[in-house]
């Protein structure tokens, strides 16, 4: 039996926190971005440092001050991003920095026998770069392993697999437990804790709200845990009215600055008054699309036609960059997957961060402000932004108020096509739902609506249709109505060649 | 490995308001002077106190000392007035040294040429324009290159300082007077051709002209379209493509500005104060410009301050030197602990350090 009691005092991140974790269980820990939920597993796994409070295991008081003092109490954290050397094998990346004679044979066996035992899909001779990212994922828990964790903490371990890759994952987690092995997931996907875990515990803003065993719990009563209060989980989704073709992408490729092809011959139309879904793994192209159609990336070949709501001559698109666009009368709404770096500037306020798209504005050598304030003014009040004034830097707000203040701004441009990338990562249910109110608005008013998202039961329930890129090619387009996750799924891993999965 | 965590516990503060965070800079201020008369009495043997009343005398001593001192004051402010805007675009633009002194050769070379062949006014004309545009072309190269091809702006522009330096070493030989000195002396001494006039006195106009420069940069750069241009590429230049602007004009628009107003002080140097060129005229203000601009934050009225606290200590020194016989370098010694003082102040703005209490078990 293992008891793990913290308490930490004032610092917000998590406030007084008592946790149990029993010996080979599966207990799902859950909460909105920001809860506290990585922060509490640091502090496990010997990166960051309990202010106050005592970690126990096996009922004996333990102090963890680094990764090193965690793996010899058996404590092993598989992190969101992977650390592994790209030229080494599964093998010498398992070994790397572990002390003692170098014998590669031995540990390759030992790696052999891991994988075998739990079930493990790997080569122990594979190199790194010739794996999928659910393969390097392997390596990191089979690492773990080796190191003879006994409690293993898996940070979102489903945000970068596909359904069928998680379905995996799933099963080798439970031939971990059967094993007496314990092990805590962090995740924010409901129905992922409902199907792998045996237990559930909720953090709420820094608090320990409590836990539920995973057959007395269900979505509606975990997620009013989460928020702690009742939330409606249901996407309004409309027909969509009098949809005309408002792009049109014709054999579009690019190339990034080493030359490699990221988009290959992508041809689909993106509609008036529709949502355009656009699902992948992440890195199949998603990033360079919107930026190809946004004018923000060298198009090596191919056309994005505009069809203007008036009627007026189509317009090609290719060659133009941002100003260009917007000079030529069209309303083009970009929110980019990266926040601060591209869609806002991080140390100017609400008002410094409206300018960046009515800056030019005028003849005058000098800044228009009354306006942007204004429109910040109406953004903060009508969205209810978390800022203590319209000049306080946005790098400094939460995520959900950043994403808040660009959505608005974007919206407020009254656009003829809306971009979205991930448009609701890192936010709090309540949030992520107000932007899906937002997006099926704009759609009602005639407005081309591309959402590319993550998360495939918000892209199931949000999108009219869904474009499926795989490894920088449309692996195919499906009715958001009547496809399934499956369907999808199977689509995120088809074509592309050497990278797919199995 | 450690048995009881680290002692002190360091976090990143809410915005502080600022009356405190001025007396924050005020104490620390207070702090290092303190600090420095302790160290003075324990390297030295000498009465802190006096030491600093002599750094003083020294800068304000006489009518005479504090037109002097306000004048370099006015030196250094315009070069860090100059430098600013390409530093808030965080392009690392370490040739403020090479781009003064292009523009004292380029006025130079105007006076020597056409000293007595065109009429004064027109002389100075010429020579203004001469220097602005060799300290445009100074500052264009760099960022035309860094635009294009993406190269290292702090070593190209580091060795664009060697270039004016070899430039004005060799132009001094040609025109060295008299031959075989290694110096060029005053320029048209007698004619006082290309000379700037003077306004009351001798120090009021570069006073005056920085004044005015000091206004105009805070007004660029904080109320125009170019000034929010630079602060968003500074930031991001992802983020200043995505907004449509156009960031290699801009670096490079920027940088000839830069360029072009470190060149006027150059101007200003050798037609308004020493009307000679050699080739430590610019005297390292070029470099000591970059940290009167970060320092300060890149706000033109705080420059002010910076600028006066520094040329302070450097005219102080030269009077510790001689009435204390203490080296030359004391000062700087002190300058040097002041400026740890100011920069650290900026940690504790920001951080806050608490102590760790120790209700945990020691081991």
């Amino acid at each position: 039996m293992e008891n793990i009691t913290k308490r930490f005092g004032k610092v917000v991140a998590n406030n007084a926190i008592n946790m149990e974790l029993h010996e080979g269980e599966i207990l799902s820990l859950l909460g909105e971005n920001g809860s506290g939920k990585t922060t509490l597993m640091n502090m496990l796994s010997g990166i960051y440092f309990p202010d106050e409070g005592q970690i126990y295991i096996h009922d004996q008081p333990v102090t963890i001050a680094s990764p090193k003092d965690a793996f010899a109490l058996g404590i092993g954290m598989i992190h969101q991003h992977f650390k592994l050397v790209d030229l080494f094998t599964a093998t010498e990346n398992i070994i790397l920095g572990l002390e003692g004679k170098l014998d590669l044979a031995n540990a390759r066996k030992k790696v052999q026998d891991i994988c075998d035992k739990y079930g493990f899909d790997i080569d122990p001779d594979m190199k790194i770069y010739d794996m999928s990212v659910s393969q390097k994922q392997t390596v990191e828990i089979v690492k773990v392993l080796y190191r003879g964790a006994d409690i293993l903490i898996l940070d979102e371990p489903t945000a970068v697999l596909t359904p069928q890759e998680t379905d995996k994952l799933f099963t080798v987690m439970r031939n971990m437990k059967a094993d007496g092995k314990s092990l805590i997931i962090i995740t924010h996907k409901l129905h992922e804790v409902l199907e792998v875990s045996d237990r559930v515990a909720v953090l709420r803003k820094g608090e320990y709200i409590g836990d539920v065993l995973t057959k007395d719990a269900d979505q509606q009563s975990l997620t009013d845990m989460m928020v702690g209060r009742s939330v409606s989980l249901n996407i309004d989704r409309p027909e969509p009215k009098s949809v005309t073709t408002r792009l049109k992408l014709e054999g579009l490729t690019v190339f990034d600055e080493l030359g490699v092809k990221r988009l290959d011959n992508v041809s689909f139309e993106i509609k008036a008054g529709e949502v355009l879904g656009v699902a992948g793994v992440a890195g199949s192209g998603q990033r360079e699309l919107l930026e190809s159609i946004a004018g923000l990336y060298p198009i090596a070949s191919g056309s994005v036609t505009y069809y203007a709501p008036d009627g007026a001559a189509p317009q090609e698109l290719v060659g133009k960059d941002p100003m260009d666009i917007r000079k030529a009368g069209i309303a083009m709404s970009f929110v980019p997957e990266d926040r601060l770096g591209m869609g806002l500037v991080g140390s100017m306020g609400m008002t410094g961060n409206m300018m960046l798209r009515s800056w030019r504005k005028g003849h005058s050598i000098f800044l228009d402000r009354k306006n942007p304030e204004a429109l910040a003014q109406r953004i903060w009040q009508e969205l209810e932004v978390v800022t203590p004034s319209t000049s306080f830097p946005v790098r400094r707000m939460s995520g959900g108020n950043v994403q808040k203040v660009l959505v608005g701004r974007e919206i407020a441009q009254e656009p003829s096509v809306l971009m979205t990338a991930y448009a609701v990562r890192g936010l709090d249910i309540n949030t992520s739902y107000t932007i899906y109110n937002l997006l099926t608005e704009q759609k009602m008013k005639g407005v081309a609506v591309v959402y590319v998202g993550e998360d495939l039961d918000v892209l199931l329930e949000l999108c009219d249709r869904i474009v499926v890129l795989c490894g920088g090619q449309v692996s195919g387009v499906v009715d958001g109505r009547t496809t399934n996750k499956m369907e999808v799924g199977a689509l995120m891993t088809r074509a592309g060649g050497g990278k797919a999965d199995e | 490995m450690n048995k009881k965590g680290s002692l002190f516990h360091i976090s990143k503060r809410d915005t502080l308001p600022l009356p405190k965070a001025l007396l924050i800079r005020g104490g620390i201020l207070v702090l290092a002077l303190v600090f420095c008369g302790l160290i003075t009495t324990l390297l030295t043997g000498q009465d802190p106190i006096a030491v600093y009343r002599t750094i003083l005398k020294g800068a304000f001593g006489s009518p005479r000392r504090i037109g002097v001192t306000f004048r370099n004051v006015a030196v250094l402010l315009g070069i860090s007035l100059a430098v600013t805007p390409a530093f808030k675009m965080r392009f690392w633009n370490i040739g403020a040294e090479g781009q003064t002194l292009i523009g004292c050769l380029a006025t130079t070379t105007c006076m020597i040429l056409l000293g007595g062949k065109v009429p004064h006014a027109l002389l100075i004309v010429i020579s203004l324009a001469a220097a602005l545009l060799a300290g445009a072309v100074w500052g264009f190269l760099p960022a035309f290159f860094k635009a294009k091809w993406n190269t290292n702006e702090t070593l190209f522009t580091l060795m664009m300082n060697y270039i004016a330096m070899q430039l004005a070493s060799y132009f001094i030989i040609v025109w060295e007077v008299p031959k075989g000195a290694g110096k060029i002396g005053i320029i048209n001494q007698d004619t006082r051709a290309g000379w700037l006039p003077e306004v009351g006195n001798s120090y009021l106009l570069p006073i005056l002209i920085v004044g005015i420069m000091t206004v105009l940069m805070y007004v660029y750069l904080q109320y125009s379209k170019h000034g929010y241009e630079i602060a968003v590429v500074g930031e991001s230049q992802r983020t200043a493509s995505y907004a449509g602007i156009k960031v290699d004009r801009v670096i490079i628009r920027t940088m000839v500005l830069s360029g072009a107003l470190c060149a006027m002080m150059g101007f200003i140097m050798t037609a308004g104060i020493d009307h000679t060129l050699t080739t430590t005229i610019v005297n390292s203000r070029g470099f000591t410009a970059v940290m009167v601009s970060w320092m300060s934050k890149f706000n033109p009225f705080i420059m002010i301050a910076s600028s006066l606290l520094l040329v302070t200590m450097d005219r102080g020194a030269s009077e510790v030197a001689s009435t204390l016989s203490l080296n030359h370098s004391f000062a700087d010694i002190l300058t040097g602990i002041i400026l740890f003082f100011i920069i650290a102040t900026e940690f504790f703005i920001t951080y806050k350090v608490t102590l760790r209490k120790s209700s945990r078990k020691e081991a």
